[in-house]
């Protein structure tokens, strides 16, 4: 098994044609319908067949499978290959993965985002593998003369049991290529699989504890400068006049060139263009409001008092609901803006010629980058080359392509190949963060605790739509109303680890609990009566897998022991996002009047599991991501100007700091639904009700370790000893 | 502009960089050593870090001028075969998310590992707590430092 980089398709073909070129199948990745494989001889046809993946197996036995997606820690370049690997039966320590470039002529969906990779494209790279094998077979009877059904494939072989004939890959891919392709080819049955579930190792491994230089700041080319940008400090101003005499005499500095409202300075290395951007002297001017936390707070309340919302969903009368109610309860939850802050901060190389631009770099979409350059530079996008790189991470920063489309403009403007790079400071204040939002709940309980009637108004500062309507309580109440304000601001947003869900699953999480309590009814128990709701009754439509909701409720509570263990906190907190459900059960406890968060409990249902150890980095990563922004995360704005700059003052969650997480998943064999957020949501709704069944309190804002809840001093939960009893018999 | 003599991975390098340089920048834009990556530029997050003399240091606050003799190992020198035990382990514990992080945590933990081969999850934990994983990949970091320490 191995990797490789920054391989263009040409490269892959050279590679192709120097290993022999045997076999190459085109697949179709990423197109809206899955097509059958065609057999390419080679890169000429291969070129114009419209086809847009390419495995291929060299008279080696090396099988080399382009992936076209950008690997951001999500394990794609290793889940992917697997998924090819075996339905071909494959040889796995023979297989190698090649990163593709950008290329929308033979990809459909180059993109790293919505949890989408493996659920998109888990036919397509079955019915590559299956297609290959069958050819395979197929050439290795013809060869011996001898029924194709009677051969089998296995490990990179074709065998003939009876006779004790088998051959290579390698051997046969040649004459396998002048096979027919199957039109109708049969997937092996799951009991059959011997990679898929099980846990194999990140491609990559090696590569990057040796420190090899796979990221897009690593990319070096002789002769090319250096930039660093100074942006406006604030959101909501503009340049007003820029002196960099001082900074352009300064040692190794190039140029000192001001475009939009980007004053970048040019050089010979990254610390010098650092040093020398502190000796730019730059006045700003007003553009726009510059506003501050303090102004949102305002703008929050507002909003939900406010009559200029957008309707999102409705059904029944809920106001007649909320007038007849035995008991109303009404509660609000806030969260701050939040940098990504992927570990390697923005940066982008670009080369911007008379005859072509050459970008070459770390993004989520390379497609937007192409498109954009194109645009703003006026060339026309196939003379324009995109390359990806590895990422150090994303979390959606890198859905936008701004770093990049920079770093052309700036190559265009100097006329030579420069490396933009973003300071760790540029990258959190430089804003696309995830939006604040403030969330007003309503329930309505009849004298039995039902639920009868349920309001969610979402206010959010350039969130979109801050709710999900569709989501749950939806479809399991008669009267509802869900709707969102909006106010437009100069900081700018994006979409972040699970847009909008990362945050608004906690606030439902949190108020249907607070509603359960109201109601005097178990948590899990009230939630597991509004799905059966769902079920039977539905109010609308029904937007999510009830049985699938069900199935991680009831799996985490038996494996958490919910309720079973005297003296443990607990909290319970279930959610549907992208396509997969998650449900948690956290274990709090109260360490010198200080909670921690001792263990977090999930059950997953992502559909098939391609890669365990995957999949349990991207749950374990995904629960303590969840933890961390919930407790310490926070980006908060003085005049317009963020307050944090760096990981200083911007508090990411640390070692010490982490809980125990243990990890079940559904075994239901449906098909993979995807699993880079699905696990994040949950966590801060399990926390906070698990922080309710310590102290009797209620986290309603984010960062916990600001929220006046979670700083008062411990007092024990005061819940009449009947209503526990009731709780602890669901 | 100065020309310093430094001693990296066994081998000598003399750029010729503003003394203020950190190691950092060195290392990636004269060198060539590109495993040392750059995160916060504060000594917050440990992405930068190297051994000086086998100690764990941020390589993005230590001027160039303040080496002087010092011996530098980088994570591109901490093995000759990348079979370091803590390498081994990362492997088999199957570490890295997007991986950008590791170098540094891999540093720390050698270096850890050199003052102390057997320390305890606490001894871990604290050693560690100054390495930033954005991906959160914490658990397995510390279950491969235990682990490689059994190896030791
Ligand atoms: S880059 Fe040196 S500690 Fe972050
Ligand atoms: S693996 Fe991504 S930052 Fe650690």
């Amino acid at each position: 098994m191995s990797t490789a980089t920054k391989t263009s398709r040409r490269e892959f073909f050279k590679l192709g044609s120097l290993t022999g070129m045997g076999l190459i199948l085109g697949f179709d990745w990423f197109s809206a319908e899955a097509k059958t494989p065609v057999v390419i001889q080679g890169a000429a046809q291969a070129a114009a067949s419209g086809f847009n993946s390419y495995l291929s197996i060299a008279s080696d036995g090396v099988v080399t499978i382009l992936s076209p997606n950008p690997e951001l820690g999500q394990n794609i370049m290793t889940s992917f290959p697997m998924i090819v690997a075996e339905e071909l039966d494959a040889d796995w320590t023979k297989v190698k993965v090649v990163q593709a470039s950008l290329d929308t002529k033979n990809f459909d969906r180059q993109v790293t985002g919505g949890s989408g990779a493996v659920p998109h494209s888990w036919k397509r790279l079955r019915t590559a593998g299956a297609a290959a094998r069958w050819m395979l077979i197929q050439a290795a009877a013809k060869k011996w003369n001898l029924p194709a059904e009677e051969c089998t494939a296995e490990n990179g072989f074709v065998i003939h049991a009876k006779s004790g004939n088998k051959l290579g890959y390698g051997e046969l891919a040649e004459a396998a290529a002048a096979i027919p392709v199957p039109t109708d080819i049969k997937f092996k049955d799951r009991k059959d699989f011997k990679l898929i579930g099980k846990a194999v190792r990140n491609v990559a491994n090696k590569d990057i504890v040796r420190g090899k230089g796979l990221f897009g700041l690593d990319f070096y080319r002789e002769g090319m400068l250096f930039a660093v940008i100074q942006r406006p400090e604030a959101f909501g101003t503009k340049v007003k006049s820029v002196d960099a005499a001082a900074a352009k005499a300064m040692p190794g500095i190039v140029d000192v060139v001001t475009f939009k409202n980007n004053v970048a300075v040019v050089g010979k290395s990254t610390w010098e263009v650092m040093k020398a951007r502190k000796a730019v002297k730059i006045e700003y001017e007003k553009d726009g409001n510059t506003e501050s936390t303090a102004d949102h707070n305002k703008i929050f309340l507002s909003l939900l008092d406010g009559n200029t919302a957008t309707v999102r969903r409705k059904e029944g009368d809920v106001e007649t609901a909320f007038k007849n109610a035995a008991k109303v309860i009404r509660s609000e939850y806030q969260c701050p803006f939040l940098s990504h802050s992927p570990m390697e901060p923005m940066n982008f190389f670009a080369h911007v010629r008379p005859d072509g631009v050459e970008l070459i770099g770390p993004t989520q979409t390379p497609g937007t980058a192409r498109q954009a350059t194109a645009k703003l530079l006026n060339i026309p996008e196939d003379k324009i080359t995109v390359e990806i790189t590895r990422l150090g991470g994303g979390f959606g920063r890198r859905l936008k392509a701004d770093y990049a489309v920079e770093a052309a403009e700036l190559s265009s403007i100097i006329k030579a190949p420069v490396k933009l790079i973003w300071s760790r400071e540029d990258d959190m204040t430089g804003g696309s963060y995830r939006p604040a939002v403030r969330y007003r709940f309503e329930a309505a309980l009849d004298k039995q605790g039902n639920m009868i009637g349920y309001k969610l108004r979402g206010a959010g500062i350039n969130s979109g739509n801050p709710t999900r309507e569709d989501n749950f309580p939806s479809g399991s109440v008669e009267n509802l109303l869900i709707d969102s304000a909006e106010h437009n601001s100069p900081i700018t947003t994006g979409a972040w680890r699970a847009p909008i869900t990362n945050f608004l699953a906690f606030a439902e999480q949190s108020f249907m609990d607070e509603v359960a309590f109201a109601a005097g009814k178990d948590p899990i128990q009230f939630r597991l009566e509004l799905l059966e709701k769902a079920k039977t009754a539905p109010v609308g439509p029904v937007r999510y897998d009830v049985d699938r909701m069900i199935g991680v409720t009831k799996l985490v509570a038996e494996k958490a022991g919910w309720k079973k263990k005297p003296g443990v906190s607990q909290g319970f907190s279930v959610y549907f996002s992208h396509r997969s459900y998650v449900a948690q059960i956290c274990e709090l406890a109260m360490t010198a009047g200080k909670p921690v968060v001792k263990k977090i409990h999930a059950a997953v249902d992502c559909g098939e599991v391609v890669n365990l150890s995957g999949a349990r980095q991207q749950v374990m990563g995904g629960i303590t991501d969840g933890m961390g922004h919930a407790m310490f995360g926070k980006l908060s704005f003085k005049d317009g100007v963020p307050e944090q700059k760096n990981f200083n003052s911007y508090r990411l969650i640390r070692m010490k700091e982490i809980p125990q997480i243990e990890t079940h998943f559904v075994d239901n064999g449906i098909e993979p639904t995807g699993l880079g957020e699905p696990a994040l949501p949950p966590t801060g709704g399990a926390i906070g009700n698990a922080f309710f069944a310590a102290t009797g309190r209620r986290l309603k804002t984010q960062p916990f370790v600001d929220d006046e809840a979670y700083k008062a001093p411990a007092v024990k939960k005061q819940q009449p000893a009947s209503t526990l009893k009731k709780e602890r018999k669901p | 502009m100065a020309q310093f003599t430094l001693s990296i991975n066994g081998k000598q390098y003399q750029p010729d960089v503003a003394e203020d340089t950190p190691l950092l920048w060195v290392l990636r834009d004269h060198l060539g050593l590109v495993g040392t990556k750059y995160g916060c530029g504060i000594a917050q997050c440990g992405a930068c870090t190297v051994h000086m003399n086998g100690s764990a240091v941020r390589s993005c606050l230590l001027p160039v001028s303040a080496i002087g003799e010092g011996k530098i190992t980088t994570i591109e020198g901490l093995s000759e075969n990348g079979d370091h035990p803590l390498q081994l382990a990362w492997d088999e514990v199957d570490v890295p998310q997007c991986g950008y992080c590791q170098a540094g945590q891999i540093m720390t933990a050698a270096a850890l590992l050199k003052k102390n081969p057997k320390p305890s999850m606490e001894q871990i934990d604290t050693a560690m707590h100054g390495n930033l994983c954005r991906c959160c990949a914490y658990h397995r970091i510390r279950e491969a430092v235990k682990l490689a320490s059994t190896k030791i």
